[in-house]
């Protein structure tokens, strides 16, 4: 059985000094006009100490906690994507030179390292799903490998679920059992206020090593592990992840389609707030004089029109037809494309929509009316 | 993925709309590529564009691509000059089985879709004596939009079959009026030995595939190439996406046996 | 030197009469006669009677609608083992197409009224008739919606 060990706070600002100081960049949840987003930290202090979050279908409000846990709310529209993904980015530069010769130059950035503090195990996940879509046999998005090979990830055991979560149905939480250099558990009661640690790396163990960290005891290592335990409980939306692809399969002509359309606006913020979505579109921008042109890659989402536009127009027209796509390829032919759910339970996607569609329930509907149909 | 620099070595005009680069690699050229494939190629100031390559490898590794002006890139392209740069990446996607053939080859197409179908010709025209029958259905929209009357000239002599029908005849038109899948029933003799290749507007397809049905033609010896919007060309952007493929990376050509299940989903 | 087809041969062998005994096979066949025309002749005219219907052998002939001032529009050609005139259907039976041969064209001529009374009295006959008849029709419809589609057309 893997040892854990004990990080009193004091012991958890060292650890984010020691990261920094190897050259880490800090991010991790802060809070930012009333929501919890990520940013840069400078310490521990940055973090929303003391306060936990509201979430429902097209709701969330930040509200005070009784104590002061470092940890003790779940997440915000920021995924960790926006790092290793950007939102914008230079792909490559071009110069016409005045012979008519053309000159591609290949953009390289500095590969930032980063430290993601505070990473959730439905989070953790979206990023192993969101590395079969960019590192695979047929091609490689090499910024986001390198920004992926230089990361540090200090994950968190979540010890509370909001009412958006559904990540137990996903088999991507609560707990974190993958993908992790460090993984903490945070305990706080009336008497006492510490860390559960747990190594996931060589990295990890070297900055432990440095604090010459005491080993948790057998009841410390239990209460953590209960904890999340009792927060797989919590959760009160579910989907069934096993037979999903095959429902989505035969859902295509049911009337559902028609009234989630009715209410959705295709605002695109569920695929903005979605930690696995990758749709992206490119534009080349030409400078003024002519001489030079970049292409720049950024973030696009399947509910825009164009995303399907081919000469003659979108094969996607209909807003039924935006909003079919993008649930039977996250719950579905993302199975077929990427062997996983392209789904970490995280519900971002229920929390941010202006209209407060719940996917889980727009499945649940679809099955209904599916066996319906077979009867 | 950085284009590789191409040089223009010619345009020549087809037809009223459409015209054909011959391409040159300046530095590096592509990888090897098959019939099936497409390039992106990159004109600078306006854009970049998937394109069937309509040629067939070549030793001095020319690339020549058929086009048809629809938007200011191929506009921009139209107007391209012997010795322009042109930025190729490439090449994408999947190919048309050529490996092994069938006795009897049926090739369907219409409009432009007969641009990633000419390497296809080519190639059995150089392979004549491994097939029984190669028949080419052309269906174009007048007389004046046929391409590559010279190849299909060259191919007639080698043993195919070649019917072409329009849509609208002009004066000196002796040939066939309707539309062309009307004449797909004819050409079917011995559907448990006969291949079928088609490309063109889907909807054309769509019309071909229902006539292909009515004979006994084995679903996974029927390919044809689809058409979405392709930007990235490698599978990471999204927008080529059709049901559970990517078009650039598991098409464009795909077996009917793979999409039947697709096809006839509207707006997918 | 190629053996020479009766025209219940033809009949035989094309879908459109499947389905048939022989004895109807040959009532039919002895409603056919081979025809031939030549280049640009005239088949059908619009208002001609529409006692004929046409099985083409070899060749090919078009159909056209007169459209003056313009230049008459020339809407669809027919090869072989295409069926050529359908107005021997239905009253008044008249032809409402201009037809002519594009090429040298062989086909069987069959006198639609005379096939038409036997099938008013053997309506077996006529139910099967009928049914390959519906099926060209639909086809023939279905290929004119992709006809005017003008699927290669410029679409914005």
């Amino acid at each position: 059985m893997q040892k854990n060990f004990l990080c009193s706070l004091d012991q958890f600002q060292k650890l984010l000094d020691l990261i920094k100081n190897d050259g880490y960049k800090l991010l991790g949840p802060t809070i930012q006009n009333d929501v919890i987003i990520y940013d840069e930290l400078q310490s521990a202090q940055d973090l929303p100490i003391g306060w936990m979050d509201e979430q429902d279908p097209g709701h969330y409000r930040l509200k005070r906690r009784s104590d002061q846990a470092y940890f003790g709310y779940n997440l915000g529209p920021h995924s960790w994507k926006k790092y290793l993904f950007p939102p914008r980015e230079k792909l490559f530069s071009v110069r016409k030179q005045e012979n008519g010769l053309t000159i591609f130059e290949e953009c390289e950035p500095p590969i930032e390292k980063m430290a993601f503090i505070g990473a959730r195990a439905c989070e953790i996940q979206a990023l192993l799903v969101q590395d079969r879509v960019f590192i695979n046999k047929v091609a490689t998005y090499k910024q986001y490998q390198k920004r992926r090979e230089n990361l540090f990830i200090m994950a968190v055991n979540c010890t509370r679920a909001v009412n958006t979560c559904f990540c137990v149905s996903m088999d991507a939480g609560p707990e974190v059992t993958q993908g992790y250099d460090l993984a903490l558990t945070e305990i706080i009661n009336d008497q006492e206020h510490y860390f559960v640690l747990a190594i996931g790396s060589e990295k990890g163990k070297s900055f432990c090593d440095a604090l010459n960290l005491e080993f948790a005891r057998d009841e410390q290592c239990n209460a953590a592990k209960d904890l999340v335990e009792k927060n797989r409980e919590q959760m009160v939306r579910h989907v069934d992840n096993e037979h999903v692809h095959d429902l989505l399969s035969k859902s295509w002509n049911c009337k559902r389609w028609d009234k989630v359309a009715e209410r959705c606006i295709n605002c695109a913020n569920c695929t903005l707030v979605c930690p696995t979505c990758f749709c992206s579109d490119s534009e080349d921008e030409v400078s003024l004089d002519g001489s030079q042109s970049e292409r720049w890659q950024s973030w696009d989402s399947c509910f825009n029109l164009s995303h399907s536009f081919i000469h003659g127009g979108p094969i996607r027209q209909s807003a039924k037809s935006r909003y079919r796509q993008w649930l039977t390829h996250k719950f579905g032919t993302w199975w077929d494309q990427f062997d996983v759910s392209g789904c970490v339970g995280c519900g971002r996607c229920i929390t941010w929509c202006p209209v407060g569609i719940d996917v889980t329930e727009e499945l649940q509907e679809l099955k209904d009316e599916v066996d319906q149909n077979n009867r | 993925m950085v284009p590789n620099r191409y040089r223009v070595k010619s345009n020549t005009q087809n037809t009223h709309d459409t015209f054909t680069l011959v391409l040159d690699p300046v530095e590096e050229p592509i990888a090897p590529f098959l019939p099936g494939q497409f390039n992106m190629l990159y004109l600078f100031g306006f854009g970049e564009i998937p394109l069937s390559i309509s040629s067939t490898p070549s030793p001095n590794n020319e690339l020549v691509h058929t086009i048809r002006v629809v938007g200011p890139v191929t506009q921009g392209m139209q107007k391209l000059n012997p010795g322009d740069e042109i930025g190729v990446r490439g090449p994408f996607g999947s190919v048309w089985p050529l490996s092994e053939l069938k006795e009897n080859i049926l090739i369907i197409t219409g409009g432009s879709g007969f641009v990633p179908l000419r390497p296809v010709l080519l190639t059995l025209a150089a392979r004549k004596e491994e097939v029984k029958d190669v028949t080419l259905l052309y269906g174009a929209r007048t007389p004046s939009d046929i391409l590559y009357a010279q190849d299909i000239e060259e191919w007639e002599k080698s043993g195919i079959h070649v019917e072409i029908s329009v849509d609208r005849p002009d004066e000196t038109w002796k040939g066939n009026v309707g539309v062309i899948t009307g004449l797909i029933h004819k050409c079917i003799g011995d559907p448990q030995n006969t291949r079928v290749y088609i490309c063109g507007p889907e909807i054309m397809i769509k019309f071909a595939l229902i006539e292909i049905m009515h004979s006994a033609i084995p679903e996974n010896e029927i390919f044809l190439s689809m058409e979405r919007n392709m930007k990235c060309a490698t599978g990471f952007c999204g927008h080529c996406q059709y049901g559970p493929y990517f078009v650039c990376k598991d098409g464009p050509v795909f077996s009917f046996e793979k999409v039947k299940n697709w096809f006839n989903i509207k707006e997918l | 030197m190629k053996s020479i087809k009766t025209i219940a041969d033809i009949l035989n062998e094309h879908s459109f009469f499947e389905g048939l005994s022989q004895e109807e096979i040959q009532f039919i066949a002895g409603c056919g006669k081979n025809v031939m025309f030549h280049e640009g002749q005239v088949i059908a005219e619009p208002g001609d009677p529409a006692d004929l219907f046409y099985l083409i052998r070899e060749g090919k002939v078009a159909l056209s609608i007169a459209v003056p001032p313009r230049e008459p529009f020339l809407f669809q050609t027919f090869g072989q083992k295409d069926l050529v005139g359908l107005s021997w259907l239905i009253p008044p039976y008249l032809w409402t197409v201009k037809v002519h041969a594009v090429s040298l064209t062989r086909a069987i001529a069959f006198d639609g009224a005379c096939i038409r009374k036997k099938c008013d009295e053997d309506t077996n006959l006529g139910y099967k008739l009928l049914q390959h008849i519906i099926k060209i029709l639909v086809l023939r419809e279905e290929a004119s919606r992709l006809h005017l589609l003008d699927v290669y057309g410029e679409h914005q």
